[in-house]
């Protein structure tokens, strides 16, 4: 390997790692609720997408950055997640059918009034927000001058990423650490225990579903200074979303992490190497690579070998 | 009566085109038997077998490109992919069966929902083969009349439900029931799940395939983004059963009906068109919450509902 060869390999290797912190943060929105309701939201892409829009639109009219406007975007999408399981979810929780796929189908219908809410409100148009440091970079040549290979460092992808990073560690610690959190676990991992217990799982539902929404809509932010907009996209995100926790282990946050990761290695790999339009393929493949080999995701290895829970 | 109400249909459908309908009528007549035969197919996994499906526009979609690709790289006639479409969908349902059926439940509705995007997204990369997001476009149709069209559509929708009623009232459908209401008990009762359940995935996959391979022929132009379509094809295959009724006979043929209207109806609205799957959104929320079992499956509380029938 020559040091061109070895420079587009770090590169891509760096570039798919800061892709892959952010993906995590989707990742374990989704991986929340599937954990705590048992249902997949298929509308998690969506609720990204409407998120980045009220990032753009607070940029554009207001010029609150992005990255401060995580700060408001996220807990709207709080109590916007919370209305959706109020007002839809709960209702079709308690109604009898012969298919309990139920639940699943109609966040995909919630997914399809909000795709197409936002292509007639806001055009089809495909939008960015015109930060000014979007096309900053840090180069390893400005800080060792003699380096053999030259990589970069874009500026937004490299605060995204920190930020995605203590985001998730802040939600650890709430886990963790708080009633809330361990109540929200406990529900997770047994419902008639928690009951017994005196969970209200009912108002643990809520929080989960409404926190499953802040931490896209948090990634959603994120995005918006190094992504393009466009209402259609949550459909993308969504797939990635439940790649992810397929990968990850269904409802495993650890899991989802390091899925996260794997993911956004692999798809900046497939990018280089094989051709940008085959990305997504190489999304699937591995997808179906972990269905074949691995059906408990990545968690199936942690707890064989005793790490995290 | 109700004996004969399949026969008395098939029927009157067989003498529609005689009575002069226009042009327009008879495509939403043809729409709509091509829908029903989807609904159909996907009632037989979905309804019976309780493997619900997201990605039936994965079998949509191989059927209508066998089709395409034989008209377009064999030159042979794309009426060909009809029968061809037979094979190649056993072959295609194996394989995804052999993959996704390992699952259950949800997630194996997100595993379809997965293959479906590994075929549009291979069909659009694939351009030697599939001619990319060109799409193929057949030269020239067979015939300009819609009325042969209708005859063979309807035959395809007759050979399916036929299908799917005697493998319902065979023993099959009760091993598929079984697996639908608990997979666990039908398996310690020595039902085969996987078997049987790749055998309901091989007869719903083919039928789609028949209604994609006819969908070539009588569009003309297929282009993944509209055959392997995730909205327009799986997302509303699933509509047209839930709107009709889950686990009926005639809930796909009910479904289809409204689901093709109602999309004809929107479409028409002057300043509504372009938010048909708003539209079509808010009634699947709706019918799930007060109609979770469909039209036809929840007709007597709709009698119920709004006070007419036999009061008892």
């Amino acid at each position: 390997m020559d040091a061109v060869a070895v420079e587009v390999l770090l590169q891509t290797l760096i570039a798919g790692l800061l892709l892959g912190g952010l993906y995590a943060l989707i990742g374990i929105g989704m991986t929340l609720i599937m954990g705590v309701m048992k249902i997949i939201n298929l509308a998690h892409g969506e609720l990204m997408m409407v998120a980045m829009y009220l990032a753009y639109w607070l940029f554009v009219l207001l010029h609150i950055d992005p990255y401060i406007s995580v700060l408001i975007v996220a807990p709207l999408m709080f109590f916007f997640g919370m209305a959706i399981q109020r007002f839809l979810i709960n209702p079709v929780l308690k109604v009898e059918s012969i298919l309990p796929e139920n639940q699943v189908i109609l966040t995909v219908g919630i997914g399809m009034v909000l795709a197409n809410l936002a292509t007639i409100f806001f055009t089809s148009d495909y939008r960015s927000t015109p930060v000014d440091y979007a096309s900053e970079a840090w180069y390893l040549s400005d800080f060792w001058r003699n380096s053999p290979i030259e990589l970069s460092l874009s500026v937004p992808w490299t605060v995204s990423f920190v930020m995605a990073v203590l985001i998730t560690v802040a939600l650890w610690f709430f886990l963790t650490k708080t009633d809330t959190g361990k109540s929200i676990r406990a529900t997770a991992q047994d419902i008639e225990a928690a009951i017994l217990m005196g969970v209200n799982v009912e108002r643990m539902r809520l929080i989960t579903f409404g926190l499953g929404a802040a931490l896209v809509g948090a990634a959603g932010c994120l995005f918006i200074p190094i992504y393009y907009l466009y209402p259609s996209l949550g459909g993308k995100f969504t797939l990635i979303a439940f790649v992810i926790t397929i990968l990850g282990g269904l409802g495993s946050t650890v899991g989802a992490i390091i899925g996260g990761l794997i993911l956004g290695v692999f798809e900046s790999l497939t990018a280089t190497y094989i051709g940008m339009g085959w990305a997504p393929v190489g999304r699937f493949v591995i997808f179906i690579i972990a269905l074949i080999f691995l059906p408990g995701g990545v968690a199936s290895i942690l707890r064989r070998h005793r790490l995290g829970r | 009566m109700k004996r004969y109400a399949p026969y008395l249909i098939l029927g009157i459908m067989a003498i529609l085109p005689l009575i002069g309908l226009s042009t327009y009528m008879l495509h939403i007549l043809i729409m709509v038997i091509m829908w029903s035969v989807i609904g159909m197919a996907w009632n037989l996994l979905g309804g019976y077998c309780g493997q619900v499906s997201f990605g039936h526009a994965a079998f949509f979609g191989v059927g209508a490109y066998t089709a395409g690709i034989l008209y377009y790289k064999l030159g042979v006639s794309a009426w060909w992919g009809v029968p061809l479409s037979v094979l190649i969908l056993v072959v295609e349902a194996l394989i995804i069966g052999f993959i996704c059926l390992r699952l259950r439940g949800p997630f194996f509705a997100l595993a379809t929902l997965a293959m479906g995007e590994v075929m549009r997204v291979t069909a659009e990369n694939l351009r030697d083969f599939t001619q990319g997001s060109l799409g193929i476009m057949l030269k020239e149709r067979t015939w300009v009349e819609k009325t042969w069209y209708y005859y063979i559509i309807l035959l395809i929708a007759a050979v399916s439900f036929v299908v799917v009623k005697k493998v319902i009232e065979s023993r099959l459908g009760y091993y598929f029931v079984a697996i639908r209401e608990d997979q666990d008990a039908a398996e310690s009762l020595g039902i085969n799940t996987t078997l049987y359940k790749t055998i309901a995935l091989c007869i719903s996959a083919v039928l789609t395939g028949l209604a994609g391979a006819f969908y070539t022929n009588y569009m003309g132009y297929i282009d993944p983004e509209v055959v392997f379509a995730l909205h327009d094809i799986s997302i509303v295959t699933i509509m047209v059963v839930m709107v009709g009724g889950v686990a009926t006979f005639w809930g796909p043929v009910v479904g289809s009906v409204i689901m093709v209207l109602l999309a004809e109806f929107i479409r028409s609205l002057p300043r509504l068109g372009s938010a048909h799957q708003t539209l079509f959104g808010i009634l699947l929320i709706v019918i799930i919450i007060f109609l979770p079992n469909g039209i036809v499956g929840d007709f007597p509380k709709i009698k119920r509902i709004f006070g007419f029938g036999r009061r008892s």
